[in-house]
């Protein structure tokens, strides 16, 4: 036994002297001191790393038999679900991986909204994190057009075409990026090169640095304290940290559990998730010739879908909106100078904050609804009303909502330092 | 005092993160899907991927009645297997052209020459029911009526105009519109409604029964894995509930020597 483990020693010793083996694990494990008080919102870092490799794992797979041709694409994917052994399973874990991967990302950025994770020293952690949000829209985007349905085919039409209300190159940029002059073969063919090489490459570029980041700083935490600052002066380790492994190993382990619960859930019982995650329509094949009566994105497009519908049309151009839609995701990047709070955590956060954040969620919702469904749900406005008479509802809740969002925002730098804050405490409570 | 404000703080962040789960599961659960291009009200079919009798008569009535016009090009003959029928018996009584047992169920009319016969290529029924939902489907099969102003003589409630006649007429019959005026909240409203007309082969219940079979198929030919996956679902369930209980155990035995 003593000689297996001298062996292993060996071994490990041998690489050390080559690698930098030890000093890794120790940096980013075993001595990588996170606070003691991680809450439920903290399960959604971890997951969202276990999805991304989820989705590349399947996606190799899923590679291993698609066709890329505008004729065989909607045809492979059936032969992947019917003809492939468990096919249907690798597909499915890829389709509702995508979901969820907004979900878990979705909670994710709440968790930093909730605790004020963004703010200084983690303004580039956080940037990083945008990015990679980005980057997840434009391959959600891209990877959604492969299946050849009527909903890929045409969703992709109305986000190319975006684009092309750009002014002065518009047209000819939505023609660059389609590499034709409507969805075509070519354009299935440079999203597939896209969504299976280019952007993966940057998503997991970007999710190591994200990383890099993250370790260099420190883990933020539910009171929003550093814990760096209140060190054992005997270790000089934080009095309040414990090593990320074994405890928060351990501890993921119980979330991704639970998460895989809900995952295969979905995926074995309903994996359309009733038209969420997986649109009926896209059941049919693209139809150049038939533009379908109600075009949705997927649900974690919607907020933004609903923005760029809320904004009215402007000098003949739909620009306006587009700009407002694009402006909703970057306004994200702004937010560690923006709150100008004494305090990160939402614990010690006065009542304008909370009220502003929760009026922020409940827009960012409700114009994720409205973006899947049609403009007059809600009928219109009464004719006799001035100005807003005949109008939809849903569209003037748009507006509002739109307006909500940005003010969250906008005004942050106002509201969060009139606010009325409790102090921090000393240590994590 | 410190302790009854923190013990307030944790309350408000569980119930804010409860309000934002339930929001986005909320967004997430499932709805009833408004039917394609019409607000007819739909029925609700009967559909039980179990019955293996009832699929085997679905199978049946597509191959008969479906599949002169209607292709179903991913779906293979010998995975009928599924349904508890040999390969002897799918070649006996589902087979009846050239086709290989293990050739998909297509058709010999070419899409282009069908688009120029009927304006429009009838579409390929292999995921007809994931895309146009089965009650829709159950629905405007039972939706046909005679309407001698149309060009083949046939006019469906639920797909006004439609260009398909009405494909099991020798089952049903010639089913006849019956418009009733009715009085509603103080206005007179038209009531449309099917009733039987001249009979076909089968009675009123064996022809809902016919179509329950047949939209029940076509459920099957959408998701031919499906009562598998809802069996492996099921296991993988179970594992992951054990599971569960050991690394929670697991979690609490390395947590011990956390100071709270």
């Amino acid at each position: 036994m003593s000689r297996i483990i001298a062996a292993g020693q060996g071994l490990v010793d041998w690489i050390d002297e080559r690698f930098p083996l030890v000093s890794t694990w120790k940096y980013h494990m075993s001595e990588y001191y996170a606070p003691k008080n991680f809450n439920f919102w903290y399960y959604f870092g971890s997951l969202a790393m276990i999805v991304l490799v989820l989705q590349i794992v399947t996606g190799i797979f899923l590679t291993m038999n698609y066709k890329p041709d505008a004729l065989a694409a909607f045809g492979s994917v059936e032969y992947i679900m019917r003809d492939v052994s468990g096919g249907w399973f690798i597909r499915y874990m890829h389709s509702t991986g995508a979901s969820m991967f907004f979900a878990v990302v979705y909670l994710h950025m709440m968790r930093a909204l909730l605790y004020g994770s963004y703010r200084k020293p983690r303004e580039l952690l956080w940037i990083f994190g945008c990015l990679i949000y980005l980057v997840l829209m434009a391959e959600a985007f891209m990877g959604y057009l492969l299946p050849w349905g009527q909903m890929s085919y045409w969703g992709a039409q109305v986000i190319v075409n975006l684009f092309a209300t750009v002014p002065v190159i518009g047209p000819e940029l939505s023609v660059w990026i389609r590499g034709d002059y409507l969805v075509s073969d070519a354009t299935l063919n440079r999203f597939f090169a896209l969504h299976v090489i280019a952007l993966p490459l940057v998503l997991v570029g970007l999710v190591f640095l994200h990383l890099v980041a993250l370790h260099e700083v420190g883990s933020n935490n539910p009171d929003g304290i550093e814990i760096k600052k209140n060190k054992d002066p005997v270790t000089g380790k934080p009095v309040d940290g414990i090593p990320f492994f074994p405890y928060y190993i351990v501890k993921d382990l119980i979330g991704i559990v639970v998460f895989f619960m809900v995952f295969f859930a979905i995926l074995f019982f309903g994996p359309e998730m009733g038209g969420y995650f997986l649109e009926y329509n896209n059941f049919l094949p693209a139809d150049p010739l038939q533009t379908p009566a109600h075009i949705a994105p997927v649900w974690y497009f919607t907020p933004f879908y609903a923005m760029l519908r809320a904004v009215p049309a402007m000098f003949g151009s739909q620009f306006a909106g587009v700009a407002v839609m694009g402006a909703g995701v970057i306004i994200l990047f702004f937010l560690p100078w923006l709150d100008r709070s004494p305090v990160k955590s939402i614990r010690y956060k006065g009542p304008i904050f909370r009220s502003a954040l929760a009026i922020f969620v409940v827009s960012f919702l409700v114009l994720g609804y409205l973006g899947v469904a049609t403009t007059d749900v809600w009928g219109k406005m009464p004719e006799i009303l001035p100005i807003i008479g005949g109008i939809e509802v849903a569209t003037i809740v748009s507006r509002v909502l739109t307006i909500a969002y940005f003010a969250f925002f906008l005004a942050m730098p106002w509201y969060s330092r009139i606010d009325k804050c409790k102090p921090e405490p000393e240590r994590l409570t | 005092m410190m302790k009854t404000a923190m013990i307030r703080n944790r309350a408000f962040a569980a119930l804010f993160s409860l309000g934002a789960m339930f929001a986005v599961f909320a967004t997430a659960v499932p709805t009833q899907a408004v039917a394609a291009g019409s607000n007819f009200p739909l029925q609700r079919a009967p559909v039980n991927l179990q019955d293996a009798v009832s699929l085997q008569r679905g199978a049946q009535l597509f191959v008969n009645y479906c599949m002169g016009c209607h292709s179903a090009n991913y779906m293979r003959f010998n995975r009928l297997t599924d349904l508890g029928l040999t390969e002897e018996q799918i070649k006996e009584y589902l087979l009846f052209g050239t086709d290989k047992v293990g050739s998909p169920m297509t058709i010999a009319m070419r899409p282009a020459d069908a688009a120029e016969w009927m304006g429009k290529a009838p579409p390929d029924m292999t995921v007809i029911a994931r895309s146009k939902r089965p009650n829709y489907i159950y629905t405007l099969l039972k939706s046909y009526y005679v309407d001698e102003s149309r060009a083949l003589g046939w006019n469906n409630l639920a797909y006004p105009n439609i260009g398909m006649p009405h494909p099991l007429w020798q089952l049903q019959g010639a089913p006849q519109l019956k418009v009733e005026e009715k009085q509603s909240h103080g206005h007179a409203v038209q009531v449309k409604s099917i009733v039987a007309g001249e009979p076909g082969l089968m009675t009123a219940v064996e022809y809902d029964r016919a179509v329950g079979d047949l939209v029940n198929y076509l459920v099957y030919m959408g998701e031919p894995w499906k009562v598998k996956s809802t069996r492996i679902g099921i296991i993988v369930m179970f594992f992951l509930s054990i599971l569960l209980v050991f690394v929670y155990l697991l979690k609490l035995e390395f947590w011990r020597d956390i100071k709270h």
